[in-house]
């Protein structure tokens, strides 16, 4: 049975499997593999034809920056919603390098980070435990912003 | 000052409603506690001994009568007729109901006022001198620096959940009053030799458990990298800034554990990738922030005439002479000067200031200073362009509102947290401390005697009293349950900044103004002509306060 996740603003189903950090096998399908996983079996992961990577928050996105052509999906976990060390890599993702498969938060974090997540350049949600479509609501939080981000490169000041 | 725009008044309505939202889904228990914690930390509130704390921003310390009002309103609407004005130029507020700040927010609102990121694992507001913008020996403003800080700092979709806390603070003059070197990231004006603005940026001081003087990470930033340059450090920061401990979570630890060269190096990697990018500043940037700090319309007088009769006034009037000496500095304009209110009279809690009394300050600023109101991190307030020829009436209504005690920058005008009174971290209560000192030393020729002396206690290590920068500290320690104090000497917060030492074993609550006391008859004695209680301090040491403090 499909997850409910919210995707590119909207409530979706999703197919993705996320398998945990010990994991060694890989099943057939839609797979996010922990990073570990990817290092150890590149050369046959690297075959499958969808393929996605999740990164905990103290794996920076530097340790893929050389293999992200091969993902449809770099997840980045937030293994407590007050570990903000996801939102620099989700921007670094799209900034630095240039990343523009899906990248999804998986993990603990909450409602209210979705505004900020989604600026810094997060597109996928699963988040888990609340009503999907009222979550909906806190994209929209805020109708502009100071800095310039990942959905608004110009700084406020260029645009007053 | 610096006045909304239907964009910051957009986001601050926004705010209100995203908070009242959240603060439904609490009650409602759609929200763990776990989870609104830091949803209601980064709106100010805190959940204390008592009752919740709300923490009310006054970015840079400036602001109007207009919106002293409203304080004064909220304190006796929502509150029990009070409000306390912090180190960081903040107001805190001790009783609001939890239910009841989304309604305050939205009063403060109403006047381009918030309480955004007072709190939290956040950069929080951002301070500076408190005589920006009037100062003699100043630079120039740093207020316009610290409003571009202000806007990008604020609801920052990067750094909302950093490892913890961050502070930015900003001076632009000869003497440091802001602390700078107290702060994650200090900020100083500079020019070059070209005559080109600048910044020299410090990083990775701090207070609290373990105090750090922050050290220089770039002598001279051209000013338009401002924001991509902190971004930067925030970033380095928000990636390798410990998280297993918040007791080393801060900034000056990971600077300290990097060392400032690997730090430096990782900070302008990190730099390299958005530098001259969108969020390069522009001149058009600078020009509109500046526009709201140009000076006020002062009126042309003669400086020699109102320095004749002010001298006049003070021949007949020795207190108002004594105030002028202690409480008035210099200013930038002819005819002007800067008043400080002492919000340290003797048996008031260090910076608490009553409902009538917000109201009393707000039409002294009307009247005298363009409706303009500053409060200082040494928890004092500030009308910062008085005529001189008003400066009587300024000191006759100062003191029939108790805001004229002499003692600004003397043993009296001490920093003070809130303590066990009110603070649920606390080891001891400090506010008693601070009134028995101030009881114990109420002879304003003996304080001028001794003179400047910063006494600045905390309730316990946090810090917040700052008491590891006063030239005498104090800190409330546990031991075995009992209340204890902690004394240290030769901390200074100036440019010149050092860590105070701690003297030896700590004293009972009672006993600490005679320990005071003996410290300040020490110095009498050591001191030679013209030396401070810090000179004398750097000179001798510490050994001789302790010989005689512990002497059988
Ligand atoms: C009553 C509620 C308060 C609580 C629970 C509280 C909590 C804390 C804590 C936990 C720290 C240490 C942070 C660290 O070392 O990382 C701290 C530091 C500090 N607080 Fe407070 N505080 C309170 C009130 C105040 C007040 C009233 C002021 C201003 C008078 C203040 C100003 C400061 C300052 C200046 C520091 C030092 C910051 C540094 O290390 O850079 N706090 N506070
Ligand atoms: S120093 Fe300690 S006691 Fe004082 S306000 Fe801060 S946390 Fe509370």
């Amino acid at each position: 049975m499909p997850n409910k996740i919210i995707k590119d603003g909207a409530v979706t189903d999703d197919n993705w499997q996320v398998l945990d950090a010990q994991a060694t096998e890989v099943p057939e399908g839609a797979v996010i593999v922990p990073l570990s996983l990817w290092n150890g079996q590149k050369d046959t992961l690297a075959q499958r034809g969808q393929l996605g990577v999740w990164l905990n928050s103290d794996e920076s996105p530097q340790l893929i920056a050389d293999s992200l052509d091969n993902f449809d999906v770099v997840a980045i976990n937030f293994p407590a919603f007050a570990d903000g060390r996801g939102f620099t890599y989700g921007r670094e993702l799209r900034q630095q390098h240039n990343y523009q498969g899906e990248v999804r938060a998986i993990g603990e974090f909450i409602r209210d980070q979705l505004y900020f997540l989604n600026r810094c350049g997060f597109n996928a949600f699963a988040l888990d435990g609340v009503d999907l479509d009222k979550a909906l609501d806190s994209f929209a939080d805020f109708s502009d912003a100071y800095q310039a981000a990942i959905d608004q490169p110009e700084p406020l000041f260029k645009r007053r | 000052m610096y006045i909304y725009d239907e964009h910051d008044q957009r986001l601050v309505d926004e705010r209100v409603n995203q908070y009242r939202g959240q603060t439904e889904r609490y009650l409602a228990g759609e929200i763990t506690d776990e989870q609104f914690l830091p949803l209601r930390l980064q709106n100010g509130l805190y959940v204390q001994r008592l009752a919740p704390m709300l923490r009310i921003a006054i970015p840079y310390g400036t602001f109007n009568s207009t919106q002293m009002r409203k304080l004064a309103h909220i304190s006796r609407h929502y509150d029990k007729g009070y409000g306390h004005f912090s180190t960081r130029q903040n107001l805190q507020l001790n009783w609001p109901k939890l239910e009841e700040v989304p309604d305050i927010l939205e009063e403060l609102a109403s006047v381009q006022m918030h309480a955004i990121q007072t709190s939290g694992n956040c950069i929080r507001n951002t301070t500076t001198d408190q005589f920006a913008g009037a100062a003699a020996d100043e630079l120039e403003d740093p207020r316009p620096y610290c409003e571009i800080i202000r806007e990008w700092s604020t609801f920052h979709p990067e750094f909302a959940f950093l490892p913890r806390k961050f502070k930015i603070a900003v001076c632009a003059s000869e003497a440091d009053r802001a602390a700078t070197q107290m702060h994650d990231i200090g900020i100083e004006v500079v020019h070059n030799a070209e005559g080109e603005t600048g910044f020299r940026v410090l990083v990775g001081g701090g207070l609290g458990r373990t105090p750090v003087i922050a050290t220089e990470i770039v002598d001279f930033l051209p000013k338009q990298h401002l924001i991509t340059y902190l971004e930067a450090i925030l970033r380095v920061y928000n990636q390798l800034g410990r998280r297993d401990n918040k007791y080393k979570a801060r900034i000056k630890i990971l600077v300290r554990a990097m060392g400032i060269e690997a730090f430096r190096e990782k900070v302008e990697q990190e730099w390299a990738t958005i530098k001259d990018g969108p969020s390069t500043l522009t001149e058009a940037e600078f020009d509109r922030a500046k526009s709201f700090f140009h000076s006020p319309d002062y009126a042309s007088i003669d400086d020699n005439a109102a320095e004749a009769s002010l001298a006049e006034q003070a021949a007949q009037n020795p207190a108002f002479a004594n105030w002028l000496k202690r409480n008035v500095d210099a200013h930038q304009a002819p005819g002007y000067a800067m008043v400080t209110l002492s919000l340290k009279a003797t048996g008031y809690a260090p910076g608490d200031l009553t409902d009538q009394q917000m109201e009393a300050v707000a039409d002294m600023a009307d009247q005298f200073s363009f409706g303009e109101i500053r409060a200082s991190h040494q928890q004092n307030l500030i009308l910062a362009h008085v005529r001189k020829d008003q400066l009587l009436a300024v000191f006759e209504q100062a003191q029939a509102q108790n805001f004229a005690t002499a003692n600004i920058n003397y043993l009296t005008d001490m920093i003070c947290c809130p303590g066990g009174d009110f603070c649920a971290l606390a080891n001891a209560k400090s506010l008693p401390v601070s009134e028995a000192i101030q009881r114990k030393f109420d002879d304003l020729d003996y304080l001028y005697d001794l003179g400047p002396i910063d006494l600045n206690i905390s309730g316990c290590m946090n810090a917040c009293g700052h008491h590891h920068i006063g030239h005498i500290g104090i800190l409330g320690v546990d031991k075995k349950g009992q209340e204890f104090f902690q004394i240290s000497l030769g901390g200074s917060q100036d440019k010149d900044a050092s860590l105070a030492k701690i003297l030896g074993p700590s004293f009972s609550s009672a006993d600490v103004p005679d320990v005071v006391e003996k410290i300040l008859d020490i110095y009498v004695t050591l001191r030679t002509e013209e030396e401070s209680f810090l000179d004398t301090y750097r000179r001798v040491g510490i050994d001789p306060f302790k010989e005689k403090v512990y002497a059988k």
